[in-house]
C-alpha cells in the first residue's frame, strides 16, 4: 500500500511542479503557449513581417495595388496549391507533378476549344478534370504499383511538360474567346482570387477536422497499419487526396491563365509547387505525414507571399532576392523546429 | 486470491460450454516446428493465461487464433463449429478480435476520435463530435478508464492508458472472444494494474471471453481463472489458477531451463569426447 501511496504522490507532482519550476520567466511562458498551437508560430512570424514592410515601405505596401499582388497575385494561388499539398503530406505523400497540371490545364482547354469546337464551359470542367485524372494517375503508380510518390509525380510532371512544350511549340496562347467571360468569376475583380483562396481553405479546414475524410487521411498517415486494421481503405483516402489535388492545380491554372490574360508555358511548373510545400511545412505540416493544420499552410503561403512583395520594395534586387528568400525559408523552419522541441518537452 | 471460478464444476477437460477449441494444432515454418498438437480450449466468459517463455508458442498461438495465419495441420472450433480462420477481418466478423502491443491506436488523434476510428458518428457532412465525446467519456466510466481527458492526443497518455483504450476499443464492437498480447509488458505496476481492474471488469459483466498473453506469473494468476503453460511448442500445464501459485509455475519453467541446460552440457561432452 505504501508503495502505491508514494507512486501517485510522485506521479501527480511532477507535472504539477514543473511550470512553477520551469526555466524561463513570463515571456517564455507566452512563447509556450503559442508555441502549443502548431499555426500560432507562422501566423506570428507572418504578421511581424507584414507590419516591418507597411511601417516601413508606408502607402507603398498597403496601397490597394500592392496588397492585391500580395494577396490575389502572390498568395493566393500558393495557398490552393498548399491545400491539396498539406492533405497529401499528412497522408505520407506528395505530389511534384502538380505544377504541371496547373501549365497544361489551359492548354487543355485551348485545344478542345478551338481544334474541336468544345463548348467553353464545357471545356472548362474538362480542363479541371484533366487534373482529378493525373491525381488518380498518380494514384496508381503509388499506390497500387508501389513507385514511392515523391518519384511518380516526378515522372508524371515531367511528362505534363513534355505534353505542354510539344503541343504549345513553346508558343504562348490566346484565351479562347468562348470562355473569357466566366474569367471574371475566377479571375476578373482584384480581391476574386483571394477570395477563392480564403473560402476553399475554409472548406478544406472544415474537410481536414471535421469529417471522416479528415480524420481517415490522419490516420494513413500517423498509423497506416493500424489505419488498415481499423478497416480504412487506406488506397481510396490516398488516391482521393491525389485527385484533390490535381483538381486544385487545374483550377490554378485556368487562374492564372485569366490573371496574366494569357496562357503560358511557363506557367507554374516547380516553383509555385515548391512555396505550396513549403507554406503546408513552415505551417507546421510534417513532412512524414500524420500531422499538419491549413491554417498554418494558409499563413504559411501569407509569409511567403510577403516576403516575395517586400523585399523588392525595400530595394533588394531580383538577383538576390533568391538567396534572401532561401534564407528566410532557412530562418522559418529553424525558428519552427525549434518551437515544435518546446512543445513536445512541454507535453512531455 | 481472490480470482472466483465461475464453473468450478467443470474440470480443465470439459468441453460443454466451450466458446473456442483447438485441437491437435501444429503449426512450422519451414524445418521450424513452432506448436506440436496444440489442445486448446476456452470456458464461455472464462478469463484464459497463456504464459511460457519467450519463442514457447504463445504468439504463434494466438496468430492462429485470430486469423492472421493458418495452422499447419489441426482444426479451430467456435462455439462447437469447426471454423476455417481466412484473415483477421474475417475472424473479427465472427467475434474473435485481438488487441496487439502495437495497438494500432493513432497517436496523432484524440481519444475520443481513436474509440469511434472508422465507426465515426455522422452527422452528414460532419463527424458529430459532441456525441462521440459523450459516449466515449460514458464508456470509459463504465470500464473504470481514468485519462486525463477524451480531448488528450494518444500520444500524451501513458502506456497503461494506450493500452486501455485499445482494449476499449476493442470491447466497443462487442466481441464474443478478446485476446490479448501482453498487455502487461513493459508496464508498471500502476500502469499494469489499469488493465488487469479493465479485464476484471469485464469479466464481471461476463460477455466475453478473454485470452491474455503475460509473462508475470503473480498477475496471471490474480485475473485468471485458469493458466496454460506452453513450453517448446507444446501445452505442458493446464490448471485453474486456485489449484496452482506463482512458485509452482516459476519452478516447472526453472525445471525445464536445468534440463535443457543439462541436456545442452550432456552434448558438448560427446561432442568434445
Amino acid at each position: 500500500m505504501s508503495d502505491t501511496a508514494e507512486q501517485s504522490v510522485g506521479m501527480t507532482g511532477a507535472p504539477l511542479g514543473r511550470p512553477a519550476g520551469g526555466p524561463g520567466g513570463p515571456a517564455l511562458r507566452v512563447l509556450r503557449i503559442f508555441a502549443r498551437q502548431r499555426e500560432a508560430t507562422v501566423f506570428v512570424v507572418a504578421v511581424a513581417l507584414f507590419l516591418y514592410f507597411a511601417i516601413d515601405q508606408g502607402s507603398n505596401f498597403t496601397s490597394k495595388a500592392n496588397l492585391v499582388t500580395l494577396f490575389s497575385e502572390n498568395a493566393a494561388p500558393i495557398i490552393i496549391i498548399a491545400l491539396g499539398e498539406v492533405m497529401l503530406l499528412i497522408c505520407g505523400e506528395i505530389d511534384l507533378s502538380v505544377g504541371f497540371v496547373l501549365g497544361f490545364a489551359p492548354y487543355f482547354m485551348h485545344y478542345l476549344t478551338d481544334f474541336y469546337g468544345v463548348p467553353g464551359l464545357l471545356a472548362i470542367f474538362l480542363a479541371l478534370l484533366l487534373g482529378v485524372v493525373v491525381g488518380a494517375i498518380n494514384g496508381f503508380f503509388t499506390v497500387t504499383v508501389g513507385v514511392p510518390s515523391f518519384i511518380t509525380t516526378l515522372g508524371t510532371g515531367f511528362i505534363l511538360l513534355g505534353l505542354i512544350d510539344t503541343t504549345s511549340h513553346d508558343e504562348p496562347a490566346a484565351i479562347p474567346a468562348d470562355v473569357v467571360g466566366i474569367g471574371k468569376w475566377l479571375e476578373g475583380y482584384s480581391w476574386a482570387w483571394i477570395t477563392w483562396a480564403i473560402v476553399l481553405a475554409a472548406l478544406f479546414h472544415i474537410l481536414l477536422t471535421r469529417t471522416r475524410w479528415g480524420l481517415h487521411t490522419v490516420s494513413v498517415g500517423g498509423n497506416q497499419l493500424g489505419a488498415r486494421e481499423a478497416g480504412i481503405h487506406v488506397s481510396r483516402i490516398k488516391y482521393g487526396n491525389f485527385m484533390l489535388t490535381g483538381l486544385l492545380g487545374s483550377l490554378v491554372g485556368l487562374q492564372t491563365m485569366y490573371f496574366t490574360n494569357n496562357i503560358a508555358p511557363t506557367a507554374g511548373q516547380y516553383t509555385l509547387m515548391f512555396y505550396g510545400v513549403t507554406a503546408a511545412v513552415i505551417g507546421g505540416t510534417a513532412m512524414l505525414g500524420g500531422s499538419g493544420t491549413i491554417i498554418g499552410a494558409f499563413f504559411g503561403a501569407i509569409l511567403l507571399a510577403t516576403l516575395e512583395d517586400g523585399f523588392p520594395l525595400i530595394g533588394v534586387n531580383a538577383d538576390t532576392l533568391s538567396i534572401v528568400f532561401g534564407a528566410a525559408i532557412l530562418g522559418a523552419m529553424v525558428l519552427n523546429v525549434q518551437l515544435t522541441r518546446l512543445r513536445e518537452r512541454g507535453q512531455s | 486470491m481472490t480470482s472466483a471460478i465461475p464453473d468450478a464444476a467443470a474440470g480443465p477437460a470439459s468441453q460443454g460450454e466451450d466458446v473456442l477449441r483447438a485441437e491437435h494444432v501444429s503449426k512450422s515454418y519451414g524445418v521450424v516446428t513452432a506448436l506440436t498438437d496444440v489442445n486448446m480450449r476456452l470456458a464461455r466468459g472464462e478469463v484464459l493465461g497463456l504464459i511460457g517463455d519467450n519463442g514457447a508458442g504463445k504468439s504463434t498461438l494466438l496468430k492462429i487464433l485470430c486469423g492472421f495465419q493458418p495452422p499447419t495441420s489441426g482444426q479451430i472450433f467456435l462455439d462447437g463449429q469447426p471454423i476455417v480462420l481466412k484473415s483477421v477481418d474475417h475472424a473479427r466478423s465472427l467475434g474473435i478480435d485481438a488487441v496487439y502491443q502495437d495497438l494500432a491506436l493513432v497517436n496523432q488523434l484524440t481519444v475520443f476520435q481513436n474509440m469511434f476510428l472508422n465507426r465515426e458518428v455522422i452527422r452528414w457532412p460532419l463527424v458529430n463530435n459532441r456525441a462521440m465525446r459523450r459516449e466515449t467519456r460514458e464508456r470509459l466510466d463504465e470500464m473504470g478508464i481514468q485519462i486525463p481527458s477524451v480531448n488528450s492526443l494518444v500520444a500524451q497518455l501513458s502506456g497503461g492508458q494506450r493500452q486501455a483504450i485499445a482494449v476499449a476499443r476493442s470491447v466497443f464492437s462487442n466481441p464474443k472472444i478478446l485476446l490479448l498480447d501482453e498487455p502487461l509488458a513493459a508496464m508498471g505496476v500502476k500502469e499494469g494494474a489499469i488493465i488487469l481492474d479493465l479485464v476484471r471488469r469485464l469479466k464481471a459483466e461476463g460477455n466475453v471471453s478473454i485470452i491474455i498473453i503475460a509473462h508475470n506469473y503473480g498477475q496471471v494468476l490474480e485475473v485468471c481463472d485458469r493458466v496454460n503453460m506452453i513450453q517448446g511448442g507444446r501445452i505442458t500445464l493446464d490448471k485453474y489458477s486456485s489449484e496452482t501459485s506463482a512458485q509452482e509455475l516459476t519452478e516447472i519453467v526453472v525445471a525445464e531451463y536445468r534440463k535443457a541446460l543439462a541436456e545442452r552440457e550432456q552434448q558438448d561432452r560427446q561432442q568434445s569426447a
